[in-house]
């Protein structure tokens, strides 16, 4: 009847507890719907119950219940874990039999077991945690280091035997990593080139050196910011990817598929990402490189009115060929970087969908963190050699 | 077809009802109505559309064209208070659970209480205890994340949630697929518990022939995309082939021997 209520709220009837003497016996009467919803009330009421001194035993009446939901039972419960506290004797009159599976359900159920846990004190949270992560990182990068020894293992397999390696996966990822990045990498490279230029044209203006805006273009951006940006761009977009599609295959068991047929992960998803980032990063940041010095050229038009062909001979002159290979060189080494935290964090997702979510963002995290300090530990090699 | 509007014992209505996907047509003016404190399960073969049915009843799929009245409402007509009023009168148990991923299972259980009513936290603590050693789980699963759980826990902690208001009405999609035949059995006794002292109407897509013949007053079947509902004894005379090997193969026969 109740499930049939047209009205806007469900029809509760009103829930009551009494307590009666009659004849110095002592009566509790419980009354109406004992249900979720008048639960705040009897929870109130049974709190507020006075317990007579001087009785020994009642009675609890459950007759005029109406409908009893798990809270109800559970509030009865909570009725006779009181009473029986003050040492009263109880007994039940007028149980209906079909309150009584719940009543017996509810019966079983275990006193205080925490369903909660407590966090422990402050300080040692935080001296748990950073202990936790800082071990959590060590391992990290031992299992990345691991991690890279295999991957070079496989790859030296491919390429004694070329035959076994995805080259449709190969090409897939080529297009999907380096031809689609085209436009944004386009952009932004194209757009520092002119920041450049014109942060540089208004410093080397007060010299009158105008014309050293070429070798600042040209050098910075060969140098450092071509590859540097692309790979950030392509760490965002492909590496971020490539840890969501392996992980979401991890979730549906597709990887544990992969192995229980005699196939390697390693070999079908992580090498042909591998491969393909391998390739197309080196020309990514090439393009990016054409399309910066572009910018500059714009700029210094522009802002000084160089013309394009004397911005060409001046280049020429003052930017030596290894400036352009010193960029170039870096190139697939962060395409390694990239592509190995990007695959081996998808392959650490576990269970849930919710991993997936966690460790993409750590895979862009730790990706981009290992360009930056390569390019680092480049600048210093460099230094070093006199490049 | 007898009017509905005025019967209050029939609490899920479904008229002419049509859902199709594309140019594939899962139902085709199908007719069902569930009564008031009846286990209803449903059958049907694979990609009979029995989930669709479900979803399509709870509001979670737009059928093509059909009315679907839920405690007398239009499922597609209701204003957003008036879904919530349902909302809270129904309870969903899905396939794997659909436990949020992020939250423990006392969470999970706690959040539709925290949302829909204004209990102490003690009270709604208490509550999540009685619900949790309900459904059969260890007082220890209550903190986990479901992802620590096995398939069969999170399937119980699913069903502990979506008992978590006492809902009049409960739909449950293969409750009790990927659990052992104990815990099975265990559930079907907790349903038939949970339906008398509730006076709870049942909505259960099912394949489990057991809990058919043991909790299920009426089964309705999905063939030829309309539906059939009968009681069990009638339904085993039906002269309809997809029935008649449903009830007399093997395990038919193996489910119907136990329960006789």
């Amino acid at each position: 009847m109740t499930a049939g209520t047209s009205s806007d709220t469900p029809a509760w009837g009103e829930a009551g507890l009494t307590l009666r003497q009659v004849h110095g016996q002592l009566t509790l009467e419980a009354a109406g719907d004992w249900v979720i919803a008048t639960a705040p009330r009897l929870d109130q009421k049974i709190r507020d119950l006075p317990v007579a001194a001087g009785q020994k035993t009642v009675t609890i009446d459950l007759a005029g219940i109406g409908r009893l939901d798990t809270a109800g039972a559970w509030l009865l419960r909570g009725l006779h874990d009181r009473l029986a506290g003050s040492n009263l004797s109880i007994s039940y009159s007028g149980v209906q039999a079909s309150h009584r599976p719940l009543l017996d359900q509810v019966e079983r159920v275990q006193q205080g077991t925490p369903v909660t846990v407590t966090p422990p004190s402050h300080l040692a949270e935080i001296a748990e945690r950073t202990g936790a992560a800082t071990i959590n990182f060590c391992r990290e990068a031992v299992a990345m280091v691991g991690f890279l020894g295999l991957l070079v293992v496989r790859l030296g397999g491919v390429i004694v035997r070329p035959r076994r390696l995805r080259w449709t996966s190969v090409v897939y990822h080529m297009e999907a990593t380096g031809l689609n990045a085209m436009p944004i990498v386009g952009l932004l490279s194209f757009l520092i080139g002119l920041v450049l230029a014109y942060q540089g044209a208004d410093q080397l203006r007060r010299f009158g050196a105008e014309v050293f805006v070429v070798n600042l273009v040209g050098i910075s951006t060969l140098r450092e910011m071509g590859v540097l940006i692309t790979s950030i761009i392509v760490a965002g977009r492909s590496g971020s990817a490539f840890t969501a599609q392996i992980g979401t295959m991890k979730v549906n068991q597709e990887v544990d598929a992969m192995y229980t047929l005699g196939l390697d992960p390693a070999e079908i998803l992580v090498l042909p990402r591998m491969l393909a980032l391998l390739i197309t990063l080196p020309l990514l940041t090439f393009y990016a490189n054409v399309v910066g010095l572009l910018g500059g050229a714009l700029m210094s038009w522009v802002e000084l009115g160089i013309t394009f062909s004397s911005f060409m001979s001046q280049l020429q002159s003052a930017v030596a060929v290894h400036h352009f290979w010193a960029g170039m060189i870096k190139a697939p080494v962060f395409a390694a970087a990239i592509a190995m935290v990007g695959c081996y964090e998808g392959l650490q997702v576990t269970g849930s969908a919710e991993s997936v979510g966690r460790l993409t963002t750590q895979s862009v995290v730790v990706s981009i963190f290992l360009v930056i300090i390569l390019d680092a530990i480049f600048s210093i090699l460099f230094s070093k050699i006199g490049i | 077809m007898t009017d509905g509007r005025t019967d209050p014992d029939v609490v899920i209505r479904v008229r002419n009802l049509v859902t199709r996907f594309g140019p594939q047509v899962l139902h085709d003016g199908l007719d069902l109505d569930v009564r008031s404190g009846e286990v209803l399960g449903v059958v049907g073969g694979s990609g009979s559309g029995k989930s669709v049915l479900l979803k399509a009843i709870i509001g979670l799929l737009r059928p093509a064209s059909g009315s679907i009245k839920v405690l007398g409402r239009e499922v597609e007509r209701m204003t957003d208070r008036q879904l919530r009023d349902i909302q809270r009168q129904w309870g969903v148990l899905f396939q794997d659970g659909a436990l949020f991923s992020s939250m423990t299972v006392c969470e999970n259980i706690q959040l539709p209480i925290k949302e829909h009513t204004d209990l102490p936290q003690s009270l709604i603590d208490d509550i999540t205890r009685v619900k949790v050693a309900m459904v059969g789980l260890p007082p220890d699963a209550a903190t986990k994340l479901p992802a620590q759980l096995s398939g069969g826990m999170r399937k119980r902690a699913g069903l502990a949630r979506a008992l978590a208001l006492d809902p009049s009405l409960l739909f449950l999609d293969e409750p009790t697929a990927g659990l052992d035949p104990i815990g099975a059995a265990a559930f079907d006794a907790l349903i038939a518990d949970l339906q008398q002292s509730l006076k709870l109407t049942v909505f259960m897509v099912t394949h489990d022939l057991d809990s058919l013949g043991a909790i299920c007053d009426r089964i309705a079947v999905l063939v030829d995309k309309k539906i059939v509902v009968d009681t069990m004894e009638n339904l085993l005379d039906y002269p309809h082939p997809w029935i008649r090997e449903y009830f007399h193969g093997p395990r038919g026969r193996a489910a119907l021997a136990a329960v006789h």
